[in-house]
């Protein structure tokens, strides 16, 4: 195959990892909450999903069930920090980039901690090989396709679709762009930040797992996931708000991260130990890049949600 | 006549903490009529409207809707009822379509197209005779078209009962009657609809019946063709309270400050003041009076700095006198550059250049007071921010409408507030708390504002000793110049009665004052003169001590159409 389709594909799987991230913030967003506890909620969807599978691993239980209990774990290990976190911001009106910081530090921690207690043989070496499905056997960068790789590009796809073809999408819009007259309407808009956020943080939560079981593979992957959780916040702006511009960006966002090591093993082309950190900033400055275009274009549609970080309250005068 | 009551409230009464909303009202709304809510500012038309509409919950009193008692804790159960609310500011989401924002909130069976929405709006807005692009999206649309949306969006629910607040503050003449006509054809539809206002000639000619609301309670309800202007007026405001608030005749008036020809946009392009020209003269009081939101707050700020003018001047005239310079500002280079236009002089009345004098010895001589100076008597404020209105002497004070967000900072203690006026005093670069926290000491007494302490956040303090520590910062700045927004509002009548007594005492002691008031009663007891606005405009300076109530409301709530009418 060629060695820059490889590239590609490669690239595209590693950025599935932000895609999921991307996908929930955005959804979050969308409900009109800034949510910077995904890098923690990720962490956390990746070790709830570890750990089902270091207690089921070695138990002999069908593959199938195994994959599914696993991706269940993911899920709702995020959700709850996804729900301590909707607590905290929409019912108790609390700051939101203090709760979600708080969040991510505390989820990066346990994360750490549970992960270091898990058995790497158990919930690694044998749940691996059926998340590789249907491409394991490949010797290029196929091989790195799995389920959960399809997954969060039919996740990316149906949230835009939900987002802006249905009507519970137009709600979750109305909540965000101005909560007051979605309220006015008939929206409930606790019950869509709610949902929104909830849903939001167990679809990051895949990311994480996808991550460490699926993508890397290694028993020191998850010391490394934080990183893309903010990665995964970039990535909004980059996707301008919509869950299906995450693809694109993740391809754009896994190609330029993961270009230092690719572009040394290019003939003739040397990279030093200094380039190497000045090229994986690469996808921030890209970031700040399309933040700067969006601004300066000014169009409405390109813009955050107007409500993005403000705590609604009905009677407030 | 024999007409069906759509809807009735009976003792409703609302309360916001200690304030008083509404209180045991009771009202009839008929099918197939225009009921007009008239009331001044502040009198519960809103509050009112608003529990109707399932936005705020009454604390007593029952709502029956077809002779049937309904609860309506939301405004969804609001819209079951086929009760819908035009709000007066628009609830709709910019960055959606016209059908987008109507739809929303319906829930509907069956699949969600776009495609039949629009179809139903056009046949509604037919119906009517509106005008309107299903798929215009918000932020293109001008004000007129954003009501309609809002009126078309009430009509898709089935809305029986509309009740629209303010509905033609925001409108050209042109653009009212034109919603007037629809009303009108809604009304021979069978719907009963609910019109908030305080345009009597509107009442007059869109409106069956009358309610009149004073004060939270339901004064009246009229049918339109028994009443007029005057008599609405006088029930809108009622019999004149005798209030024992002292007031002397101005000692020595000379025009302070001018304000010639002024006029503002506001940031969405609506002229908020329109051609403005009045004077103020030092040692009276100039009362303002009008409707909430006729362009109160942006004329005080206009002055103050904050607003920016299309056209017109604001003329301060400063008493010709010697006075001393200080290092207000603390630039040397400014001080040097005066001296050079022999600005500054001796108590001789020599000139003093600086010339070949250190910089120390400039300063040491500046603070003994040895160095005068005569000040400009005439100064164009137009264009000018705050700190340079400041720099140029002009000694203006402004207490805000908004305390907490523009006149003190909430979360800092009283002290540092002191400092928000002189932080740019002090040496090498350390502010001097020592005279601001002596100064708040003084205002705590002197004022006798309870608060733990110095330096316990003003958040805390009652709304009463908020505005004492605002108004004490601002007479502690020794103003010429003084400008108080609602400085009463939400206060107790001790606390509304030391505000009064402060600002006799600035008047007595040669300042021009202005003094935003809603309550008339208040403004005719103890203002000079009174300068009554009406959507940005003066529609009349009238003396405080012969006017009567009727005529400043007249002033107030008639617009220049009727006016010309009448001419």
């Amino acid at each position: 195959m060629n060695i820059w389709l490889n590239f590609l594909i490669d690239s595209l799987a590693f950025g599935v990892t932000f895609m999921y991230g991307s996908t929930g913030e955005i959804i979050t967003e969308k409900a009109g909450h800034l949510n910077l506890g995904i890098p923690g909620i990720m962490c956390m969807g990746g070790a709830g999903g570890c750990l089902v599978l270091n207690m089921i691993g070695a138990s002999g239980l069908p593959g199938f069930l195994i994959v599914i209990l696993g991706i269940l774990g993911a899920v709702l290990m995020a959700m709850l920090c996804g729900a301590i976190y909707t607590f905290m911001t929409v019912t108790l009106r609390a700051n939101q980039n203090v709760t979600g910081l708080a969040l991510t530090t505390f989820g990066v921690g346990l994360m750490k901690v549970i992960m270091s207690k898990l058995d790497y043989a158990v919930y690694l070496v044998g749940p691996k090989a059926l998340y590789r499905w249907p491409f394991a056997g490949q010797t290029n960068a196929l091989q790195y396709l799995g389920i959960l790789f399809f997954l969060g590009i039919a996740i990316a796809i149906v949230a835009s679709i939900v987002l802006f073809r249905t009507k519970k999408g137009l709600h979750l819009r109305a909540v965000g762009e101005n909560p007051g007259t979605a309220d006015a309407a008939g929206v409930n808009v606790t019950q869509y930040k709610y949902a929104a956020t909830i849903i939001g943080s167990g679809i990051a939560g895949l990311g994480g797992f996808y991550y460490i079981i699926d993508y890397m593979a290694s028993q020191e992957a998850y010391l490394s996931l934080e990183a893309f959780g903010w990665l995964s916040i970039a990535l909004v702006i980059f996707a301008l708000w919509r869950p299906h511009m995450t693809i694109l960006g993740s391809l754009v966002f896994g190609f330029l991260f993961s270009c230092s090591s690719f572009i040394a093993n290019i003939e003739g082309i040397n990279v030093t130990m200094a380039a190497k950190p000045l090229m994986k900033m690469l996808p921030y400055a890209v970031t700040i890049l399309v933040l700067i275009i969006s601004s300066v274009r000014n169009k409405r549609e390109n813009q955050p949600p107007m409500s993005l970080g403000l705590p609604y309250f009905r009677e407030e005068r | 006549m024999d007409k069906k009551i759509a809807l009735s409230m009976r003792g409703i009464t609302k309360r916001f903490g200690k304030v008083i909303a509404n209180h045991r009202v009771d009202l009839d709304v008929y099918e197939g009529e225009v009921l007009a809510i008239l009331g001044e500012n502040g009198c519960g038309k809103t509050t009112l409207m608003n529990m109707i509409a399932g936005i705020y919950f009454p604390d007593e009193g029952k709502i029956y809707k077809d002779g049937e008692e309904v609860v309506i804790r939301s405004p969804k159960d609001a819209f079951e009822l086929k009760i819908g609310m035009i709000h007066q500011h628009f609830k709709l989401v910019d960055l959606f379509t016209a059908a987008e924002n109507i739809v929303l909130g319906v829930e509907e069976n069956g699949r969600y197209n776009l495609k039949d929405v629009n179809s139903r709006v056009s046949e509604i807005a037919q119906k009517y005779g509106f005008h309107i692009d299903p798929q215009k999206k918000i932020y293109d649309m001008s004000v007129s078209e954003k009501q309609t949306v809002e009126i078309i969006k009430v009509l898709y629910r089935g809305a029986d009962i509309l009740i629209l607040d303010e509905p033609t503050a925001v409108l050209t003449p042109q653009e009212i009657e034109k919603l007037f006509r629809v009303l009108r054809r809604m009304r021979e539809d069978g719907k009963s609809i609910i019109i908030i206002t305080h345009k009597l000639h509107e009442v007059l000619s869109v409106s069956d019946r009358v309610a009149i609301l004073r004060k939270g309670e339901h004064i009246a309800t009229v049918n339109t063709c028994d009443a007029t202007e005057s008599s609405l007026t006088e029930m809108m405001v009622g019999q004149k309270v005798s209030l024992n608030i002292e007031r002397n005749r101005p000692w020595d008036p000379v025009p302070r400050l001018e304000v010639k020809h002024i006029n503002c946009r506001d940031a969405e392009g609506v002229q908020v003041l329109k051609d403005i020209s009045f004077t103020v003269n030092a040692g009276e009081i100039l009362g303002i009076a009008g409707i909430a939101g006729s362009g109160q707050k942006e004329l005080l700020e206009a002055i103050a700095g904050l607003q920016h003018l299309t056209s017109g001047e604001i003329i301060f005239n400063n008493p010709k006198k010697d006075k001393p310079v200080t290092f207000f500002h603390k630039s040397m280079r400014r001080v040097k550059e005066l001296a050079a236009q022999d600005a500054f002089h001796d108590q001789m009345g020599n000139p003093i250049s600086f010339q070949g004098m250190s910089r120390g010895q400039i300063r040491r001589q500046v603070s003994e007071g040895a160095v005068l100076f005569r000040e400009d008597e005439v100064i164009d404020l137009r264009h000018k921010t705050p700190l340079q209105i400041r720099e140029l002497g002009v000694r203006l004070s402004f207490v805000p409408e908004d305390r907490l967000g523009m006149g003190l900072v909430g979360s800092m203690g009283i002290t540092d507030n002191m400092m928000l006026r002189s932080y740019r005093k002090g040496h090498a670069g350390f502010v001097d708390r020592k005279k601001p926290k002596a100064l708040a000491e003084e205002i705590i007494k002197e004022l006798e504002v309870s608060t733990p302490g110095v330096n316990t956040p003003v958040r805390r303090l009652s709304g009463g000793n908020v505005q004492k520590v605002l108004v004490g910062r601002e007479i502690a700045f020794a103003p010429k110049v003084f400008m108080a927004a609602y400085p009463v509002r939400g206060l107790d009548i001790n606390s509304s009665y030391t505000i009064y007594r402060l600002l006799n005492r600035q008047k007595e002691s040669g300042v021009a004052v202005i003094f935003v008031g809603e309550d008339l009663d208040v403004l005719l007891a103890l203002c000079d003169r009174i300068l009554v606005i009406n959507s940005g405009e003066v529609t009349g300076i009238v003396d405080a001590r012969t006017v009567t109530k009727e005529e400043v409301g007249l002033l107030m709530t008639k617009t220049n159409a009727s006016e010309k009418e009448e001419a």
